[in-house]
């Protein structure tokens, strides 16, 4: 039993020697990394997969981060261990900017890629609505006008959809949402509890004086159990709420685009979400995608230049691309025009 | 039971006797309340089992029921022309030529040929979307291995795009619709009613890595990913972890610096396996520099993780070693090393391997260390080393679960069954171990 055990050991432990020697053999990295936003998630992944197969570099890798995530791993330098590109689901915020600034991240190629609805959607088994984004504000924020017309604010008193609005049915208020963490929340706080928020004139007019407070204001969401946090997963909303027909639930255009037998869309400010109704701007409640690139990696990292190219060809972002049938918005013509011109010569974003 | 009672001809014992039987009629009054109690207490205990299986069972139903639909892929009928000009390749023996050649375009002739009557850009291009964009990198292959082929007429299976395989698998129940158009439900229609179309087991979901298009996606890049993982976790936390429990058995005197250092394994055994991950993103990967994603850190990460486990079950293991046997080694003239390695390590060897598969188990079952290392990404290549970029089984359980497309629903049961698979072979082995290896005395 002596020997084989011993030479267990030994064996063992040169492995675990091999494996300690192992990582400097990754100075070079042969792949391009990516990190960011999970909303473009599954587009940046359809065309990593396409340009993996198609060219003989190896395919990006690409981390679902959250969109902040993404940034501050991104800025934290220039270097092979550091990532190549970082999606967003929003523009990069001036803070940001400054920190990879900071860190030696000078120069960055900012690629819009295309809009994403965000949609609030209820089961196909109950019947869909017709909410303005006042209604979707007096539903969901934490403190509201107050009902009596005064110019004051009271703790959301609303319980149904009727109280909000004598047009709607007389249904509890029950909405499925993503958490503060998520992308997706930070964009429909934005543009739909605010878009509704300007509604009132007084409300509208301390924008102008107080920022800070507009936005506490505009951006609080209720929390006495009418708005209920539903994790970060959208298929989990979509069948929460094939279960419960009352609720309506909060989630991105491509979720919608695939669950099309289970749940169906309100319309909001008049119009329901579709690809054009989206891309035209009618539908309020969208949003721009970007990826944002390190320039200086470009020249070191094999395949970026490749990669971009890939991603800003016609077959993919265009209007009949691949990635519009994963649910991307595309950019209108001109858009492309600008944002492609860009990409080819790497010009360097300035905020 | 009550004839010894009644025995009334021995006057002297009556006074007992009937103490006795009164005392006998107590137990007789509560004999049947103790039965009551006996039996609620096996109820509890058959109701809690019942509970257990009842779940499991639930579980089971829920993903073989959605998951089996996985392991079938359906595939279409097509008669292709590689023709030259199409293809844009004269020399089928050129690599650069065959890797940039249009194959799209000649799928889609094939298809135009199929069905000529299709007019109008929307229609065409849902007839376009019929065939996975797959099967082009198939027809590539192909020709790269067999370049005779080019400027043949071919007959192949090819691989259907998502929403036909969802449309077609559901054919059989309430049919899923929605995605198709009518148009596109005919053209299945007339795929089925020439026998053009059908379903086959699902080879390339063990052979290829993960994909965006549900019906080109694998699990082997997340289970090499996994291997490598453990693999590491294995040579790591074994020789250290024996190693400890030897110590802190067999040599460490009992002091006060012990006693916490035992407390510290405890404690350390229960901390959530997050805060490893957070560990491993501080020291790993920021102080060492090391790269992120791959299955070298996740597996030094796991290790912490699984070390406490592992020190704990060894101890049990060495402790459980009679003493006898120590001093009958130590008597006959062994040094306490050659104690330790030929009589008391192997002795204990069953029950330190049993608690490091279970260990291990845990760690392949693990996800929330590893999203903080990276290892949570989409990865298309499957990994050849322990310093690639990899995901694991359950964080691609999770990324799947995390995707809108339909397909991927069963996709993600059909990786929950290969992962459970994989939990059962570990948990047999850990009994077939202890069976096979186990002393008695």
């Amino acid at each position: 039993m002596k020997k084989p055990l011993l030479k267990k050991m030994l064996t063992a432990a040169a492995c675990v020697a091999g494996i300690a020697l192992a990582p400097q053999a990754l100075a070079n990295r042969d792949h391009i990394m990516v990190v960011g936003s999970s909303t473009v998630f599954p587009f940046s992944k359809v065309v990593a997969e396409r340009f993996g197969r198609k060219t003989n570099f190896k395919a990006p890798k690409i981390e679902p981060t959250g969109t902040g995530g993404g940034f501050k791993e991104f800025c934290k330098g220039v270097g092979v261990s550091y990532p190549d590109i970082s999606n967003a689901s929003r523009r990069i915020k001036q803070s940001e900017f400054d920190d990879c600034q900071k860190n030696g991240v000078k120069d960055i190629v900012e690629v819009l890629i295309g809009y994403d609805g965000i949609v609030l959607a209820n089961s196909i088994k109950a019947k869909p609505i017709s909410l303005e984004l006042k209604d979707v504000f007096l539903g969901l924020a934490k403190l509201v006008p107050n009902p009596d017309g005064t110019e004051t604010l009271v703790e959301n008193p609303y319980k149904t959809w009727k109280d909000v609005n004598p047009t709607l049915p007389a249904t509890k208020i029950e909405v499925l949402g993503p958490p503060p963490t998520s992308g997706t929340r930070d964009a429909f706080v934005e543009l739909a509890m605010e878009g509704g928020c300007k509604t009132f004139s007084w409300i509208k007019a301390i924008k102008k004086q107080d920022k800070k407070k507009f936005k506490a204001l505009c951006h609080g969401i209720r929390e006495d159990g009418a708005y209920v946090e539903a994790g970060e997963n959208d298929n989990l909303i979509v069948r929460k709420l094939s279960e419960n027909p009352r609720a309506l639930g909060i989630f991105g255009f491509s979720f919608l685009d695939q669950n099309a037998d289970k749940v169906h869309a309100a319309k909001i400010a008049g119009f329901e979400p579709t690809f054009e109704s989206i891309s035209d701007g009618d539908y309020v409640v969208s949003r721009p995608l970007y990826f944002y690139v390190k320039k200086e990696h470009a020249k070191v990292i094999p395949g970026i230049k490749e990669f971009l190219a890939e991603f800003t060809h016609d077959r993919a972002w265009g209007d009949e691309g691949y990635l519009t049938e994963k649910g991307l918005i595309p950019l209108s013509e001109e858009e492309r025009k600008t944002v492609g011109s860009n990409v080819k010569n790497l010009a360097p974003l300035s905020l | 039971m009550t004839k010894p009672h009644n025995s009334s001809d021995q006057p002297s014992k009556a006074p007992a006797e009937k103490a006795l039987s009164k005392q006998a009629e107590l137990v007789q009054k509560s004999l049947a309340k103790r039965y009551a109690a006996e039996k609620r207490f096996k109820f509890f205990g058959v109701a809690s089992i019942g509970f257990g299986i009842t779940a499991l069972l639930v579980l089971f139903i829920e993903i073989f029921g959605g998951g089996l639909g996985g392991f079938r892929q359906t595939q279409i009928q097509l008669t292709v022309t590689l023709d030259q000009d199409a293809l844009e390749i004269y020399d089928a023996t050129n690599a650069d030529q065959i890797m940039a050649g249009d194959y799209t375009r000649v799928i889609r002739n094939g298809l135009k040929e199929r069905f000529p009557d299709v007019k109008g850009r929307k229609d065409k291009r849902d007839l376009y979307g019929i065939i996975s964009i797959g099967s082009t990198f198939d027809l590539r292959d192909q020709l790269k291995a067999n370049p005779e082929l080019l400027g043949q007429t071919l007959t192949l299976w090819m691989l259907a795009d998502d929403d036909v395989d969802t449309y077609y698998k559901s054919l059989s129940g309430t049919p899923y619709a929605e995605r198709m158009t009518e148009k596109e439900q005919a053209w299945v229609q007339s795929f089925i009613d020439k026998g053009e179309i059908k379903k086959v087991f699902n080879t390339r979901f063990f052979t290829d890595g993960d994909s965006s298009e549900p019906e080109m996606a694998g699990i082997r890049g997340a289970v090499i990913g996994s291997l490598f993982t453990l693999l590491v976790t294995l040579l790591l936390s074994f020789p250290v972890g024996v190693a400890a429990a030897i110590y802190l058995e067999e040599y460490a005197p009992k002091n006060r610096l012990t006693d916490f250092v035992e407390v510290n394994i405890n404690n350390l055994a229960a901390v959530p396996s997050i805060i490893f991950g957070l560990l491993g993103l501080a020291i790993f990967i920021n102080m060492f520099d090391m790269p992120r994603s791959i299955p070298l850190v996740g597996g030094m990460v796991l290790t912490l993780m699984t070390l406490p486990t592992i020190i704990i079950s060894s101890r049990a293991a060495i402790k459980a070693v009679p003493p006898s046997i120590r001093e009958a080694a130590l008597g006959i003239g062994a040094s306490k090393m050659q104690m330790i390695l030929h009589h008391v390590l192997p002795l204990a060897m069953p029950g330190m391997l049993t608690g490091t598969i279970i260990g291990m188990a845990q760690a392949l079952g693990e996800t929330a260390p590893l999203l903080m290392i990276g290892m949570v990404a989409f990865i298309m290549d499957v990994p050849g080393a322990v310093t690639d970029p990899a995901t694991v089984m359950p964080v691609q359980i999770f990324l799947w679960s995390d995707s809108p497309e339909r397909a991927f629903v069963e996709k993600t049961s059909a990786a929950i069954m290969v992962l459970l698979v994989f939990l059962m072979v570990m948990n047999a082995l850990a009994v077939l171990l202890r069976k096979k290896l186990e002393r008695r005395w």
